[in-house]
């Protein structure tokens, strides 16, 4: 609703789009209250919300505050055009694009990444300034802070809501895509909440996705391999953690547990991601996550494809990460001797050393290798480095088992 | 680029004789006809005006209705661009009303200031 309100005011008038829809559900709570709610709650408030606009654009027809000077929007200014353009403007099919839209318009490249999910949490998917702060476990006056930051910068650069033209939609969409999983992320793996997993943010970003497969321009293959991923990850959440919230690696993780249903989504997606010519990292990321879900057990897991997959995903992007992964894959598959070698690579990134998971690695390998000692050091160098209360007592956990 | 007023007469009386979905329809045909106009630039402004009115007569008497009524009531206006007086004209034959009971168009020119 938002999204058709902003384009009907334009991204320089949010706020007002806002209020709108503000106005509208409270006129809804109120009227429903006596009168019940209405057979399709959804009709009224868009009727609501669409007296409440036409309202709005006739007070404002002479103001400079709404730019009418696009064609279609000029047709607002006109008794005659005025409702059935307004009409037009919420017609179902128009709302899915406005939609889609509005998510293009949050994720321009020159927003940064922070600001466009921070944007999104708020204006698409609904979510309060305190919500969102909650989210990133930061204040409420840093997201309005960058909420701020972000209106004002459609304000500058009048930015319209729009699904790209066919050139750039696949530029556009890789924005659209990293923010998503970005999102997704930080609701499987949340590294600003107490919460380990937070199955709010992961079913945002599962929508968003979804409603990009909803509209033919946005099926791009991937756009589909990403929600493979997505629901490969998915399916495997409530075997993550165990009653109290601890974390289960996957080699103790339940398979039992494991969705079935999201595991079959997730393959007819990654089939349909079949397509063109481009082989993402979503693709492959999606591969490996099948790899895992495919297998009965843990023993039963197919490294060496996995590590195939692996490789061309290094191919693509010489990812310090992605590399830290093939690892652990090569530990797997050639023992803690060959890992060692092949850490050795990238033991003086700097971004790696930062990363907990990195000297968590280093920790396995070296507890394998029986050098206990070496281990425990590592472990305690990744405790100090992860924020998460969870990965911290697995941690723990793990130096405790070596020690007895 | 000249300015030209359409001046839209009759096509009151059909209209409240019609359902409220016949109703819409025929304004989206408005819509579709001024949208063309505006896609290319020519459009201005326009506005319908409702059949009740008063008029005041050069004696100061005050007429509690428009001066002409029924057929010859002016419903409408709309204010366009265009390169000539043919060219609105060309406009103006699309004009949607004629579909009901429109009577006339009336193309004018609006006094160029100099």
């Amino acid at each position: 609703m938002v999204s058709v309100l902003i384009k009907i005011f334009g991204t320089e008038n949010i706020e007002m789009a806002e209020d709108v829809v503000q106005d509208a559900l409270v006129k809804a709570l109120e009227t429903w209250k006596y009168r019940g709610m209405p057979d399709n709650p959804r009709a009224w408030l868009y009727r609501t919300a669409k007296n409440k606009a036409i309202d709005i654009i006739r007070r404002n027809k002479h103001s400079s505050v709404i730019d009418f000077s696009d064609p279609q929007k000029q047709l607002l200014t006109s008794g005659y055009t005025l409702t059935t353009t307004m009409n037009n403007y919420w017609q179902e099919e128009q709302i899915k694009d406005d939609f889609l839209g509005m998510m293009y318009a949050c994720c321009h490249p020159d927003i940064s990444q922070e600001n466009q999910i921070t944007f999104i949490l708020k204006i698409l998917c609904g979510f309060s300034t305190k919500e969102v702060a909650k989210s990133f476990l930061t204040s409420e006056d840093t997201i309005s802070k960058r909420l701020y930051r972000t209106k004002e910068y459609f304000r500058k650069h009048k930015i319209k809501p729009r699904i790209p033209a066919s050139e750039q939609i696949s530029l556009r969409t890789h924005t659209v895509l990293s923010a998503i999983y970005l999102m997704f992320n930080e609701g499987y793996n949340s590294t600003h909440n107490d919460q380990l997993i937070r199955k709010d943010l992961i079913s945002q970003a599962m929508s968003l996705c979804k409603s990009l497969l909803s509209v033919k321009r946005t099926q791009l293959p991937e756009v589909y391999a990403l929600m493979a991923l997505m629901c490969f990850h998915t399916a495997r959440i409530n075997s993550r953690l165990t009653e109290k919230g601890e974390l289960i690696l996957i080699t103790k993780q339940d398979r039992s547990k494991w969705d079935k249903e999201f595991i079959s989504s997730g393959q007819k997606y990654l089939n349909k991601a079949a397509f063109g010519k481009g082989l993402t990292t979503y693709h492959l990321e999606a591969a490996i996550a099948y790899e895992h879900c495919n297998a009965k057990e843990y023993k039963d897991t197919d490294w060496s494809k996995i590590l195939k997959y692996y490789k061309l995903l290094l191919k693509i992007g010489n990812d310090p990460i992605v590399f830290l992964n093939q690892c652990l894959v090569i530990l797997e598959l050639k023992g803690p001797k060959e890992a060692l070698i092949a850490l050795k690579n990238v033991e003086n990134n700097a971004l790696l050393k930062k990363y907990y998971v990195y000297h968590a690695t280093l920790g396995e390998i070296q507890e394998r290798l029986g050098h206990n000692t070496k281990a425990v050091k590592h472990y305690q160098k990744a405790i100090e480095l992860t924020q998460s209360k969870q990965e911290k007592q697995f941690l723990k956990d793990k130096i405790a088992h070596i020690l007895n | 680029m000249k300015e030209f007023m359409f001046l839209f007469r009759g096509g009151d009386e059909v209209w409240n004789t019609k359902s409220p979905e016949e109703q819409q329809e025929h304004m989206q045909h408005w819509q579709q006809w001024i949208e063309g106009i505006a896609q290319q630039d020519k459009f201005i402004s326009g506005e319908r005006l409702h059949y009740y009115g008063n008029t005041v007569m050069n004696d100061g008497k005050v007429i509690d209705r428009p001066l002409t009524e029924g057929k010859e009531l002016v419903g409408g206006y709309l204010r366009i661009k265009a390169d000539s007086l043919n060219e609105a004209t060309e406009i103006a034959k699309g004009c949607p009303g004629f579909e009901w009971d429109s009577k006339a168009v009336e193309v004018r020119e609006i006094w160029p200031e100099k």
